[in-house]
């Protein structure tokens, strides 16, 4: 069981719950190899999509997560929405309940929004992306492929690679490897990675060869190119020199390293095509278990007592 | 009308008084301040004591202490432009009910009081609808832009009794510079909101451990500190009177601190809530926590307190800082920063007494002489012949902070639910009665 009725991040959760629904989400993903994908779990309920940011694989994923477990699905689109209109945030989501929502899926460019919509509302909240905060199914179906490929997270040594500071997958990751017991390294250049984390178990690398030593999960995270001219790195080029990953770095992990990205890629510059494409990559994976993951977690927040 | 307090604990370190004692107020001044001669007079015939006439009001302030009307020279009546927010009306009310007689309002209101005709129409509205003084602080530049120096002078002859863009801070160094300069010829304070915009860019809270695992923007304490140490450094160099405003770091304490020994022409300021509460207040984003400066850590409320006790903050003001309910129901980061303090100051620097951090004489230095020296104005005193402006405070006395009760039009405050001790139960102001 769930102790909250919303998802808002790793933070919020213990340890069985975190295993709770890595298992449950186990028995989703052989549904999702069937003939027939589709259980009637939640039949009757509504999920209201409700995305402030562009995004499409991770609304795509909520979207098919939902629908495989027969629950009707809103895509609220900010664009075409009252927002444009002024309407406030809070306005906006208690609309969406009014509308019968049982699951609000939101994703917001400002930390703290699934918060404050869990604390107004009656629906199950369930963050897709916060901010910088979070962002709690990525980094579950991240663990959910570990743990399928590596069969097992304790004692793994894990080194997330990029932009950790403005990166809401890298903390949802942190917290949630470290609390399964994986060794987590950082590595970036040093205006991406806080030197504070350190407090959070974690060890930091600036130097890409160094944290790639005896790696056995390498989780590369995107360069969002608006960082560029604001002055932590001077260029994308002079970044990918330093921390790109390339087939002769990747050699300095272990031999059965697998290498995961959240998407999207910048093929190029943080990753190359042949590393991506290749034998240890497990990127597409990552995409088919997201989806079950999600089931899980709806799945199991609709199981929450009130 | 005279007002005959009696019996009460007299606390006025204008005097260095602190004795049992009585006030007589006459025609809205303080006539008499002398101690009780018999702590029981004989009542006369008509059941009065010591003689008063049958139009005196007598005010039994026995087990109470009086001490003079506080002075809150950093608050935001939002008046004129955010009346929503806050009016004079209820920004006064809410200051007598927190017993403060005098604030002084920051000029950043719609239009800014960057002009000698929003301070007179400040100056007016506080004399039809006030229940307090109002005293204007003028912008130091026009439209609070940094760029231009406002009219000091003539802002300074309406009513001004210091100058600040509080709300911005002045970044073009050479503007502070002239700002400082200039005002000496009106003999008035340059208040510093110290902040380096280039620093702290974007910051919605405290920079540390805790912004990074929120996913909040921190603003470094170096960029208040950065600031400070400019602004002295510029006061150094003028001779102006600087004072700086709401300080929350440590290293701002070491700073001024440190400017102090040198004998730089500086006083400072800090507010209740960064000697009070940590960055902590933030956790599940509570924008009722959000204030610039933001709250820091366990560290710096130390080194405030110390920094109270040793002297170098000389003032605890409010930054008294109302908003709508619905502007602060919103994304954190989009929310406006701002705690609604009046009505809770005095408990929380309470407090203060009670760790023994300052006596209670200390602590009305801090609230009401401090700052009415530091603006040289004829205030925080129970002086013979000053306005009667008087508080008692029922030191005793338990209660629970309730948001929604506030007379201010701000409910937003991060002390909601606490249980203080120590209250104002009467302020008087120009010998005018308000009691709760």
């Amino acid at each position: 069981m769930l102790n909250n009725k919303d998802l808002l991040g790793i933070k919020e959760l213990s340890v069985q719950e975190i295993n709770l629904i890595l298992d449950t989400a186990a028995g989703f993903k052989d549904v999702l190899g069937r003939d027939i994908k589709k259980v009637p779990a939640l039949r009757g309920k509504t999920t209201v999509n409700l995305f402030f940011e562009p995004s499409t694989r991770t609304r795509t994923s909520f979207e098919l997560a939902a629908k495989r477990l027969s629950t009707d699905v809103i895509n609220f689109s900010v664009p075409t929405s009252s927002v444009v209109k002024g309407e406030s945030l809070i306005d906006t989501a208690l609309t969406v309940q009014a509308l019968g929502a049982d699951f609000i899926i939101i994703r917001h460019a400002s930390s703290g929004v699934p918060h404050l919509l869990a604390k107004n509302l009656n629906a199950s909240v369930i963050n897709a992306g916060d901010g910088t905060n979070e962002h709690p199914t990525q980094a579950l179906l991240d663990a959910f492929t570990i743990q399928e490929k590596k069969r097992k997270i304790a004692g793994l040594e894990i080194a997330i690679v990029g932009d950790i500071m403005h990166s809401r997958v890298a903390k949802s990751n942190i917290y949630c490897l470290t609390a399964l017991g994986a060794r987590v390294r950082l590595i970036g250049p040093p205006t991406l990675i806080p030197e504070n984390l350190k407090a959070m178990g974690v060890s930091l690398f600036h130097n890409m060869e160094d944290g790639l030593r005896g790696v056995d999960v390498l989780i590369m995270l995107r360069i969002q190119m608006e960082r560029q001219g604001k002055g932590f790195f001077p260029s994308t080029d002079e970044y990918s020199k330093n921390w790109g990953l390339t087939p002769e770095r990747l050699c300095l992990a272990k031999e059965d390293v697998i290498v995961m990205h959240p998407g999207p890629m910048n093929r190029g510059i943080e990753i190359v095509s042949e590393i991506a494409d290749g034998p240890r990559s497990v990127i597409l994976e990552q995409v088919t278990n997201g989806i079950a993951v999600r089931m899980s977690v709806m799945y199991l927040l609709s199981g929450v007592k009130r | 009308m005279r007002i005959h307090i009696q019996n009460g604990r007299i606390i006025d370190p204008s005097q260095g008084l602190n004795t049992i004692g009585d006030i007589l107020i006459e025609d809205g001044k303080i006539k008499e301040v002398r101690e009780t001669i018999s702590p029981h007079p004989p009542l006369d015939k008509r059941g009065r004591r010591g003689g008063d006439s049958p139009d005196t009001r007598i005010i039994d302030a026995r087990d109470m202490i009086v001490i003079p009307g506080l002075v809150d020279m950093h608050v935001h009546l939002r008046e004129p432009g955010f009346e929503h927010k806050e009016t004079i009306k209820t920004g006064t009310m809410a200051a007598v009910k927190g017993g403060f007689t005098t604030v002084c309002c920051m000029p950043n209101t719609f239009p800014v009081n960057d002009n000698a005709s929003v301070t007179e129409f400040i100056k007016r509205k506080a004399s039809q609808e006030g229940y307090c003084a109002v005293l204007p602080i003028g912008a130091i530049t026009k439209g609070q832009k940094g760029e231009e120096l406002a009219e000091i002078g003539t802002m300074r002859k309406e009513g001004c009794v210091a100058f600040s863009d509080d709300g911005q801070p002045v970044m073009n160094s050479l503007i502070m510079r002239r700002a400082l300069e200039y005002s000496k010829a009106f003999n008035v304070p340059v208040i510093s909101h110290s902040e380096d915009l280039s620093l702290s860019e974007g910051g919605v809270m405290n920079e540390g451990l805790l912004s990074v695992t929120l996913g909040l923007r921190g603003s470094p304490a170096e960029a208040e500190q950065i600031m400070i140490f400019r602004d002295i450094v510029l006061a150094e160099l003028t001779g102006g009177k600087l004072h700086i405003a709401h300080v929350s770091t440590k290293g701002s304490v070491d700073v001024i601190r440190n400017a102090k020994k040198r004998g730089v022409h500086v006083t400072a300021e800090t507010c209740p809530h960064y000697f009070s509460i940590t960055e902590d207040a933030v956790k599940g984003y509570d924008t009722n926590a959000k204030v610039n400066p933001p709250l820091r850590t366990a560290q710096d409320v130390e080194a405030i307190k110390d920094g109270l006790r040793d002297g170098t903050i000389d003032v605890i003001a409010t930054d008294h800082a109302p908003h709508h309910r619905d502007e602060k129901l919103r994304e954190f980061d989009m929310a406006p920063s701002g705690i609604s303090g009046l009505e809770t100051a005095f408990s929380l620097s309470m407090r203060l007494v009670g760790s023994h951090i300052l006596t209670f004489s200390q602590l009305i230095e801090k609230m009401a002489l401090n700052p009415a020296r530091i603006l040289q104005i004829d205030k925080g005193t129970l002086g013979v012949g000053s306005d009667a402006d008087v508080v008692i405070i029922d030191e005793k006395k338990e209660y629970t902070v309730e948001s929604q009760k506030f007379i201010s039009k701000g409910k937003n405050t991060p002390f909601n639910g606490w249980g203080l001790r120590g209250m104002p139960v009467i302020t008087i102001y120009k010998g005018k009665v308000y009691e709760w």
